[in-house]
């Protein structure tokens, strides 16, 4: 193969590993909004405590890859869980600002209390034997496949549940409508509870993963990773979890393209450019639908 | 309680002497306070930082609490109004020379930041809720990253030794005359436009508002005052980079403003107040020093347990503090109340009270 | 004279028609009725009147002046005044200042005497205040000016609206199902009440209802729509016996 293929193979790959990451935080704010169509700010540092529960119980624990990566989804989930009982609960009648306010200061809490417990950055040990294959000049991390074929069979998992699953049919239930569903017998607070748990749960595998490719972690990693995912959801069309899926591979693909052709300091600036100009041409996203507002 | 003392505070504002003479009051106090060292340099620093913020949040109130966006842009124009001043007294107006050029490229600033805040306004008519939101967040990280990929504006590092220009008679100045013009403002049919706005935009419309023109003043305004602070905070701080002007920073605005209530001029006050206060206090520094009158057996296992954690703790109880906050005062502190010495006379028996 | 021609009006919403060859001539100082089933495009019409939709075809002239492609502010500003067939009044806002609001266009003073108010404001300011007390103290509710819309009761809530719609001085109103809701007596009242705002006014009103009382009781000529094209237009008395109003009404009538 020629040079120029095999460079955009590579860079391909590259996309897809990062667009997988994006991918699962994304479709937690995606199902929080399409549900209570409330913007989970706090998401994105759940994403950090996924990588801080990784670091906990893979050094001092000393587990190995896969107990470690369950524990932390069922640590992230009771977490999610817990903010949304605690935090926002309380606030469902109230404007929507205070739930956002409030979910901005979960973030807020979840930094800092981290901060003041591990001032430094932590180095996560590593939890698989990371071998490169070269495949035609492609080099090929084993992590690169961890993390890529695991994002999938979780997101095939999430959409085989929402889509095919009575607890599935309810989300899409109150997403629909949320007056008339609590009549129709389903019980609205437990099927918002498993959105929490299920969404912090993939934030908690992202953190993981996260911490595979990039083992340095510190508090304010969830800030901007969060901020990214959001955007993924917003493109796709948020609300829709395949949109968000769809969105976090463009983004994936856009940043890794910025930095092969432009100075990286430049990849915010085209990532954010490229949002803010969709959101004016289209902004219920690429798989959402208009609204239509009746007078 | 709190009821109680707003309403006394309220009839003592209802005398027309008492704010002309409070502003004259004030103003001479932000001479006196410098000249005579009336307090530490420390708390005068505070101050000057209170009122900073005081313009940032009502400025930010404009759109979030009256119009009802949600912009978290602020920190952007801010940074605009920030780097534009900063460039004038460093490399173009001779201020040294001339001190009354500093409110000039103050000025300047904040129009600058204004000629911006159409970049926000134009997509405004299209595009509300959730997605403005969205809009806003990228107008930051757009300007953020821009001013690191410009090198004669220091780039990443930022600028250091800026002169400190900023004093305290000019806060007070720019903080009485934007809190000012921001209230007339929302006392006008534009303000009483923006509100409209907010409950239902197409009846708006119909009801013959202009909204397109009306948000376009709003957001104009807003960023106006935003770009103002800016250029203050670095004359103040004396060093800028981008930073400084990144997402926290408008999540600290919002903070006060959604503390200190929507669509409340005198809660957006409060709540700028209270957060810098309240920050400041939690400082190790300064909790030891407000507590050291204290006798030493009291005092001793406080320093040792409590008072040198705060530095670590400080911001885990601040989010902390908001939470409570909101759970138990959704509206804020004073969400969609005002002070009625705020409330020009014609309107005060127009104006809704609780 | 007519003050309101609408000439072949049309419009649709994502290929489906909305309403189609709408044809309209509204006299000065008239009171005309739109009747007709669900769905018929009764309040498409007042929308694309008042520019809330943009028509797809035709042309609408008010007092003379094209009103299609104008903004709903500046079709407003023309005084064309509306109110809503489900309430939208500011409710988080104060009656007075619902009422205040609609008089936007005509607050004669610049964004400079707004942030400074300077110069006209004060005199502008005294003399919105004075005409918003004025149409409250018409519909009874100055006692409750200073509260919040939303916690009037519906009753109040529909006069407020069409207070607010009286705000902006209109010469034509549009008024959405202003009876919806409203018992026999009720309905009775607001009857007299439409008329007496007429009167005072001086205001052609065009109206949509489903109330027969009401629309047989005082509207001079009636239009019937059903799926967005005109049945028929006549006085009340033809109305009642036209075949085809029946027909839309009652379904196919026998030997009709």
């Amino acid at each position: 193969m020629s040079e120029g293929i095999i460079y955009w193979l590579q860079q391909a790959l590259n996309a897809f590993q990062l667009g997988s990451i994006y991918a699962l935080i994304a479709l937690g704010y995606t199902m929080v909004y399409g549900i209570l169509t409330m913007i989970n700010f706090a998401h994105g540092d759940v994403f950090m405590i996924g990588a801080f529960f990784c670091f906990l119980l893979s050094s001092l624990l000393g587990l190995s890859f896969i107990p470690t990566l369950l524990l932390t989804m069922l640590g992230t989930a009771l977490l999610g869980v817990m903010i949304e009982r605690l935090a926002y609960k309380p606030l469902r009648q109230a404007p929507k600002v205070s739930a956002i306010i409030t979910a901005l200061g979960v973030g807020m809490f979840l930094e800092n209390f981290t901060l003041a417990l591990a001032p430094y950055p932590k180095q996560v040990p590593l939890l698989l034997e990371n071998v490169t294959w070269d495949v035609y000049g492609i080099s090929i991390s084993s992590i690169q496949i961890v993390i890529i074929s695991l994002s999938l069979l979780l997101m095939l998992l999430l959409d085989y549940i929402v889509q095919r699953t009575s607890i599935g049919m309810a989300m899409r239930a109150i997403s629909w409508d949320k007056t008339i569903v609590p009549l129709m017998g389903i019980p609205v607070d437990l099927i918002i509870s498993i959105t929490f748990a299920i969404g912090a749960g993939l934030a908690g595998a992202a953190g993981t993963m996260y911490a595979l490719a990039y083992p340095v972690i510190d508090p304010y990693m969830g800030v901007m990773v969060g901020w990214k995912a959001f955007i993924c959801a917003v493109v796709g069309g948020i609300g829709n979890i395949r949109g968000a899926m769809i969105g976090a591979f463009i983004l994936g693909t856009v940043e890794i393209m910025v930095v092969a052709f432009l100075p990286s300091t430049f990849r915010d600036f085209v990532a954010f450019t490229l949002l803010m100009l969709l959101i004016m041409i289209r902004p219920y996203g690429i798989l959402g639908k208009p609204r239509i507002q009746k007078v | 309680m709190s009821v109680l003392l707003i309403k006394q505070w309220n009839s003592l504002l209802e005398n027309d002497w008492l704010v002309p003479v409070l502003l004259t009051l004030g103003f001479g106090l932000s001479f006196a306070i410098p000249e005579y060292n009336l307090f530490s340099v420390y708390v005068q620093l505070i101050m000057m930082y209170i009122g900073i913020n005081i313009i940032l949040a009502v400025s930010l109130n404009l759109v979030n609490g009256y119009m009802g966006e949600f912009s978290l842009a602020h920190a952007g124009f801010m940074a605009v109004g920030a780097y534009s001043s900063v460039l004038l007294t460093m490399k173009v107006l001779p201020v040294a020379d001339y001190p009354l050029l500093f409110p000039c490229a103050v000025f300047i600033g904040g129009v600058v930041a204004a000629l911006l805040g159409m970049i926000i306004a134009v997509p405004s008519f299209k595009v509300r809720g959730d997605y403005l939101a969205i809009i806003t967040l990228a107008f930051l990280m757009i300007v953020k990253s821009m001013i690191e990929n410009i090198d004669f504006m220091g780039g990443p590092r930022g600028i250091p030794g800026i002169m400190k220009l900023t004093t305290m008679p000019w806060v007070f100045f720019w903080t009485a005359t934007l809190v000012w013009i921001v209230r007339n403002f929302v006392f006008s049919k534009y303000g009483r436009a923006v509100m409209a706005i907010r409950e239902d935009e197409i009846a708006s419309d119909l009801m013959s508002v202009d909204t397109k023109k009306v948000k376009f003043f709003a957001f104009m305004l807003s960023s106006f005052c935003a770009g103002i602070a800016g250029a203050l905070f670095a004359h103040l701080l004396q060093f800028i980079s981008p930073r400084i002007f990144d997402i926290t920073k408008s999540t600290d605005i919002l903070i006060m403003v959604y503390l200190g209530g929507i669509a409340s001029l005198g809660g957006s006050i409060l709540g700028a107040t209270i957060y810098t206060v309240l920050l400041e206090i939690l400082r190790p520094s300064t909790m030891a020093a407000l507590l050291s009158w204290l006798p030493s057996f009291m005092f001793d296992p406080l320093q040792a347990h409590l008072i040198t954690h705060l530095g670590t703790w400080r911001m885990v109880i601040m989010p902390l503090a908001l939470i409570m906050v909101m759970l138990y005062w959704p509206r804020g502190v004073m969400g969609l109340r005002e002070f009625r010495g705020f409330i020009p006379r014609a309107h005060k028996q127009a104006h809704h009270h609780n | 004279m007519t003050i309101l021609i609408a000439n072949k009006v049309g419009h649709k919403f994502g290929g489906l028609s909305a309403v189609t060859d709408f044809n309209l001539n509204l006299h000065y100082g008239e009171l005309m009725g739109i009747i007709g089933p669900n769905g018929a495009g009764k309040t498409t019409v007042f929308n694309l009147i008042t520019g809330v939709y943009q028509a797809s075809e035709g042309s609408m002239r008010f007092k003379g002046i094209e009103i299609v492609g104008k903004r709903p502010n500046q079709i407003a500003a023309l005084r064309i005044g509306r109110t809503f067939q489900n309430i939208r009044l500011f409710r988080e806002l104060s009656v007075l200042d619902n009422v205040r609001i609609a008089h936007y266009a005509q607050a004669n003073y610049g964004i400079l005497e707004g942030l400074l108010h300077l110069g006209r404001y004060q005199k502008e300011e005294q003399r919105i205040i004075n005409n918003s007390r004025y149409l409250l103290s018409i519909f009874k509710l100055e006692q409750v000016a200073g509260e919040l819309a939303k916690n009037l009761p519906y009753g109040l809530q529909r006069r407020l609206e069409i207070a607010r719609a009286l705000a902006i001085s209109p010469e034509l109103l549009l008024l959405d199902e202003p009876a919806a809701g409203m018992n026999p007596h009720e309905i009775d009242q607001l009857m007299l009440l439409i008329q007496w705002i007429r009167q005072e006014f001086n205001l052609t009103i065009l109206l949509i209802e489903h109330q027969m009382k009401l629309v047989m009781g005082i509207c001079e000529r009636i239009q019937v729509l059903d799926f967005g094209e005109t049945l028929a237009v006549g006085t009340p008395d033809m109305i009642q016996n036209h075949s085809k109003v029946l027909e839309a009404y009652l379904g196919e009538v026998p030997g009709g």
